[in-house]
């Protein structure tokens, strides 16, 4: 198989859209996300999206199809919050390990079976690992400023552990993302760093940072530009925006990483801003519309969709895209 | 080399920090250094942060791009710390936004520091002093950390004091940062060692050269690096001295910057300019410098001798007033400063051949660089409010000789004004702060405003707008009830053939309500205008003459369409029938429900509360809110946009604060009661008061929720009858606008829109802190089911009080209707004189009424969209006319 570095010099990768907005669709209870395994736990299971890779896997290797079929070249896992971390909201600190492996193994798979069909088109599997509930360099309580929910190396284990399953269960791709607060970002790529020397294994790794909002800045204060400084250190894949801003508002950020990055650019914005009731209504076609500004002004190199995107987004974003050329790089293919 | 495209140090905080050829010098401060700082180390030590925040903050605000922080000291425990300090820092982001150079001997203080400091940090310092191995461990940690790193000149063997030792150990450690580390070039800077020169000792001559040689070598042969330094070692034997300090530091970094040093420690007050050196103190000072002669120091010290130090002196500066006429008016307006005004003004009519020409010329000059700064948001709300208070006063000041102008030429027009603007707040409606910003900074902008004030019936609207012959009509309202006035004054418009568009502002209102209730009742533009920057150009564009109409068109295309798509889109809402909501109801598990029993039941009255004992309930955020200030307090203080201003109007709003409560010009009053009370048939709420029987009539949720996931109704808090359990709930109402109004009005007179603006916003947020203190005061003692509350204004803002107050007219029951109930049962008029209008907006404006629901599961929520069977079914149990609850209900009415 090609490798993905390779690929990227060559022409755009389109990434998958929102896993959470699929799985709304099918409306999954209590007793859904309980399945049989889980029937008799004491806390409410309802909304861990994660936990469905083992209760309802057919669903999330459903999904994952849908994306490939629309033309995604890579997948996330289903594997958002599968830390520690933030599965100590459902006591499930002790499956973090299962989760990630599963949630690998099975998007994995279905890959697996996409490159087998068409291998002039390998699909790829991205370790989603998403930015916990905690933040490292900001106080949950305005009263104690200097106050931190989580420190350093809580995160950096976590992150480890996490890292050490999806890559067990076979991701090609470590996808750092939504990440308001940079340090929880730093803590991750350490624990990677960490793996890929015990194991001496190289992986690709995409970083994705999260404009908050009009102000330009992460959650935790950054521009776009000292994010990129801070994230920097080590050899990456690709950097770049998803979450919380729609394709349009991302344009300007973007600009920035691409002129100031010798790594690729990615961007997943979500479908629109959402409206009065907290919805994404933006269609398939304005959000490709949208994206074809990126890539007329060859600031991407990866491009997907977060919250509110479906295939039919993603669909419409790969035909969009097969047409331009990606921005260009020079990646090391250490 | 292999590699020649330049590679950059790259630094961050919350902003990036890029040293290039072209950023010259990076400043490093190092006031928040134990070790070099006295004061700072008091303060650590007596664990002052604050104060030592202070010291980071002013060493940012004097320029530092870096700040160095050392806790090296053997009396504290320097990694607690580092680690406290910097994660206080962190939470200043006019501190944080420079990076942070992480300062200590000890790997330990090093480590925990990377791991709290999101941004790409400089490690200072480590080198090959304890071998290789224990090197190369941390320069892998660092760049694992995302860091750079300062290198010291130093060995197993020592301190490299000459040039070969100097350039030696840097190559050696460059060699194995790169090769072995594969540490970017670009993160390794050089700290080559400063050492002191005329000292006396010969072998301290060559200091400074050798470092600026060493330096030159490194940044010839170490491609990428950087070199830094602390500066003031340089000149140590002149202590006391400074005039001859600050020429040593600047002939020192003259020659080193030219060598190639781009980084240090200087103390930019220590600092003289190279080109000021008076000649001969020059000489003798690069004499030492570059050991040009063997008697340089004797000489250098024989001079020092006769230089005296001179204080750098300090004082007001007013050279402003020697400017040309134009630009002291100009500067007087954007600086909002009245104080030479009326002088200026006199001056400029005297210059002039008629004194309208001064509005037209001088002053509307200022004002367009006024109106330029705020579109740009250069300038914000509060500023220009004070620049509209300069205008005012001008123009009051101009308009005797005006008159008298038209006397001596009645054939001359009036000025000529950009356009003429009908401001009203609707019928039954009484907020008007939105409104009287947007008529002060559209009057800044040549405008001329009629504001008809509060509570305008349409029919007196419609005759000013012919009276006067405006260009647009502007409608504010912030309760429901006025969105349906505003469609009534819609359709009033089209019915009379008016053409003039159509503003639409205040807080209910929204370019949904606007585009799919207002603009279809009108064939001519109808427009939402949220804030008062956006009334400028809204307002300019619709009147331009070549382009108006053209605009005009687009917006009516733009709010057909976005109406259609809202269309679209709200009819995909399932909703439940009334029964089928109230099935699904909130279970609160009676059984085990606590319920208390309140200490006084029964109604009780305030009726002058110590205003002092509100100043802590005020929640500030609104109030820079209202002045289109938006961030949350007190992060807002230091907003790196807006935070000056926000500061300023700050100290203005608690000047004014303590103007009205020292001078009791206003006067808090309060009713409030708590009854018996019992939920029947599902949604209604009875209650036993002294007053009789009275029956508080709830809206449920209906819009089809998730499984699991309740409708909500208040009535849910409140123990139905057939429980057999006696429940409690209460009501309220207080004020503290008794007298807003007059002063307002007062500082009106005065023309003085700001402070009149500022009385209004301090009186509504008096009313806010005042119902939130009363609640505190019923929670812990009046009804006392919350005795040992322990809670802080932050977290009262943050309502995380047990039991809720909710408001008619805001979501949880947004129906104004019930007013009326609670003014029957309160007696609110008669006790403390707030009254209801046509619209049941409460007057005076600053007031705040609202139930008392104690239960511990009782909770905020939006009623949201209902359905006309509820509607319908609330008109039955209210005994009203369906019309007269569709009327009311009608913003909560479901569209399809």
């Amino acid at each position: 198989m090609k490798k993905i570095q390779d690929i990227l010099k060559e022409r755009i990768l389109v990434l998958d859209g929102a896993m959470g907005t699929m799985l709304q669709r099918y409306k999954f209870t209590e007793e859904d996300f309980r399945g049989k395994r889980f029937a008799d736990w004491e806390h409410p299971l309802q909304g861990n999206n994660d936990l469905l890779s083992l209760t309802q896997p057919e669903a999330i290797a459903e999904v994952h199809r849908k994306y490939f079929a629309a033309g995604a070249d890579i997948v996330e896992t289903n594997t958002f919050s599968g830390t520690t971390i933030a599965m100590a909201d459902y006591f499930m600190e002790d499956l973090v390990y299962e989760l990630n492996y599963e949630s690998a193994r099975i998007a994995k798979q279905v890959a697996d079976e996409f490159t087998a069909k068409e291998p002039h088109k390998p699909r790829f599997v991205a370790g989603s690992i998403g930015p916990t509930n905690k933040t490292a360099s900001m106080s949950p309580d305005v009263n104690d400023p200097g106050f931190r929910g989580v420190t350093f190396d809580e995160l950096r284990i976590a992150y480890k552990q996490q890292t050490e399953a999806l890559l067990d269960g076979g991701v090609d791709i470590l996808l750092v993302e939504t990440i308001f607060d940079t340090l929880n970002a730093k803590a991750a790529l350490f624990a990677i760093e960490e793996v890929k020397e015990e194991r001496n294994i190289d992986v690709p790794i995409m970083v994705s940072g999260t404009i908050t909002d009009a102000s330009g800045r992460t959650l935790s204060g950054q521009t776009a530009e000292a994010f990129l400084i801070s994230i920097s250190h080590i050899s990456i894949l690709s950097v770049g925006f998803n979450c919380a801003l729609g394709a349009n508002q991302l344009v300007p950020h973007l600009e920035v990483l691409a002129a100031k990055t010798d790594f690729g650019v990615s961007a997943h914005p979500n479908a629109g801003l959402p409206n009065a009731f907290g919805e994404y209504d933006e269609t398939a076609e304005q959000m490709a519309e949208q994206i074809k500004e990126y890539v007329e002004k060859s600031l991407v190199n990866i491009v997907g969709g977060c919250c509110g995107t479906t295939p039919e987004h993603i669909s419409a974003i790969a035909n969009m895209v097969k047409d331009y050329k990606p921005r260009n790089i020079s990646l090391e293919t250490a | 080399m292999k590699d020649l495209k330049p590679k950059y140090l790259k630094l961050s905080g919350l902003e990036p920090l890029v040293v290039t050829p072209e950023t010259n010098f990076i400043n490093v401060g190092e006031r928040t250094n134990v070790a070099g700082s006295k004061k700072f180390l008091r303060l650590i030590k007596e664990e002052r942060f604050e104060e030592a925040l202070d010291v980071a903050r002013d060493q940012v605000e004097g320029g530092a791009q870096i700040i160095d922080i050392n806790m090296d000291d053997g009396l504290i425990d320097g990694k607690e710390a580092m680690v406290k300090f910097l994660n206080l820092i962190i939470a200043e982001p006019d501190i944080s936004r420079v990076p942070i150079m992480i300062d200590s001997s000890k790997w330990e203080i090093i480590e925990a520091g990377l791991q709290v400091v999101q941004g790409k940090c400089v490690v200072n310092s480590i080198s090959l002093k304890e071998g290789e191995a224990e090197f190369i461990h941390h320069a892998k940690l660092i760049k694992r950390y995302g860091a750079a790193v300062i290198v010291m000149a130093f060995d197993e063997v020592g301190q490299a004091d000459n040039y070969q030792r100097r350039i030696e150990i840097a190559k050696r450690s460059y060699d194995v940062l790169v090769e072995k580390v594969n540490f970017a070039p670009e993160d390794i800077i050089f700290d080559l060692n400063i050492f002191p020169v005329a000292t006396g000792m010969d072998e301290h001559k060559l200091n400074a050269i050798d470092f600026i040689e060493a330096t030159a070598w490194v940044k010839e042969n170490l491609p990428h690096c950087s070199v830094s330094g602390g500066v003031s070692n340089v000149s140590f034997s002149f202590r006391g001295n400074n005039p001859v300090r600050e020429a040593m530091h600047s002939v020192f970094l003259y020659h080193a910057i030219q060598a190639g040093m781009n980084m240090g420690i200087v103390n930019p007050t220590m600092l003289e300019v190279y080109d000021d050196i008076p000649k001969d103190l020059l000489e003798r000072v690069e004499d030492v410098m570059l050991n040009r002669r063997d008697d340089a120091t004797e000489r250098l010290l024989d001079f020092a001798e006769t230089v005296i130090g001179k204080a750098k002196e300090n004082k007001v500066d007013l050279s402003w007033r020697e400017e040309p006429i134009q630009n002291r008016i100009t500067r007087a307006l954007v600086k909002g400063i009245d104080q030479y005004i009326v002088e200026d003004i006199e001056a400029a009519r005297q210059s002039v051949d008629k004194p309208i020409e001064v509005i037209e010329g001088h002053l509307m000059t200022g004002m367009n660089v006024v109106g330029d700064l705020f579109g740009s948001g250069k300038m914000f709300l509060p500023q220009v409010v004070k620049s509209a208070r300069v205008m005012k006063k001008a123009v009051a000041y101009l308009l005797p000789y005006i008159e008298e102008e038209k006397l001596r030429n009645p054939q001359e027009g009036d000025s000529k004004n950009a356009g003429k603007i009908l401001m009203a707040t609707v019928k039954g409606d009484v907020h008007d702060i939105g409104k009287n910003i947007v008529g002060v900074v559209l009057a800044c902008n040549n405008y001329e405003i009629v504001d008809l004030g509060v509570m305008v019936p349409p029919e007196k609207i419609i005759q000013a707008a012919k009276e006067h012959n405006v260009d647009v009509i502007g409608l504010s309202g912030l309760i429901t009830p006025s969105l349906d006035e505003m469609v009534f004054l819609a359709k009033e418009m089209e019915r009379q053939n008016f053409s003039v568009p159509l503003l639409i502002g205040g807080a209910t209102t929204s370019k949904a309500h606007t585009a799919v209730k207002i603009d279809p009742q009108y064939k001519n533009a109808v427009v939402y205008v949220n804030d008062a920057s956006r009334a400028v150009t809204v307002v300019g564009d619709l009147l331009k003459k070549e382009t108006g109409e053209k605009y005009k068109e687009t917006i009516k295309l733009d709010y057909e369409e976005f109406r259609k798509q809202f269309l679209k889109r709200t009819k995909h809402k399932e909703y439940l029938s009334i029964e089928a909501a109230r099935k699904n109801k909130y279970k609160i598990d009676w059984k085990t429900s606590e319920i208390v029993k309140p200490n006084q039941l029964g109604i009780q009255i305030i009726e002058d509360y110590d205003l002092n004992k509100l100043r802590e309930f005020i929640d500030w955020t609104p109030f820079f809110r209202s002045w289109e200030l938006h961030g949350k307090y007190p992060d807002i203080l230091t907003d790196e946009i807006v935070g000056t201003q926000a500061t300023d109007l700050f100290a203005e709003a608690k000047e004014m604060l303590t103007k009205l409560i020292d001078e009791k010009l206003l006067t808090a009053k309060a009713v409030f009661g708590l009854f018996k009370a019992n939920t029947i048939n599902d949604d209604d709420i009875v209650l036993e008061t002294p007053n009789g029987e009275h029956t508080f009539r709830t809206l449920r949720q209906q819009l089809k929720k998730y499984a699991g996931k309740p409708n909500f109704s208040l009535s849910d808090f409140v123990a139905p009858i057939e429980t057999g359990i006696e429940d409690y709930m209460g009501c309220f109402c207080v004020s503290t606008g008794f007298g807003a109004e007059e002063i307002a009005e007062q500082y009106r007179k005065d023309l003085d829109d700001y402070n009149s603006i500022m009385v209004k916003a301090l009186a509504d947020r008096l009313a806010e802190a005042f119902a939130e203190c009363l609640h505190k005061e019923i929670r812990t003692t009046h009804w006392g089911y919350a005795s040992n509350e322990a809670l802080d204004n932050e977290a009262l803002i943050k309502e995380e009080y047990k039991g809720i107050r909710p408001a008619p007219g805001y979501p949880a029951c947004p129906d104004h209707l019930e007013k009326p109930t609670i003014w029957d049962i309160l007696k609110v008029k008669e006790t403390i004189g707030v009254e209801l209008t046509d619209s049941l907006a409460m007057w005076p404006a600053a007031s705040v009424s609202g139930y008392y629901f104690g239960n511990p599961e009782a909770r905020y929520f939006g009623v949201g969209k209902i359905k006309e069977d509820q509607v319908a079914d609330f008109a039955t149990r209210k005994n009203i006319e369906l019309e007269v609850a569709l009327k009311w209900l009608a913003p909560n009415i479901a569209d399809d």
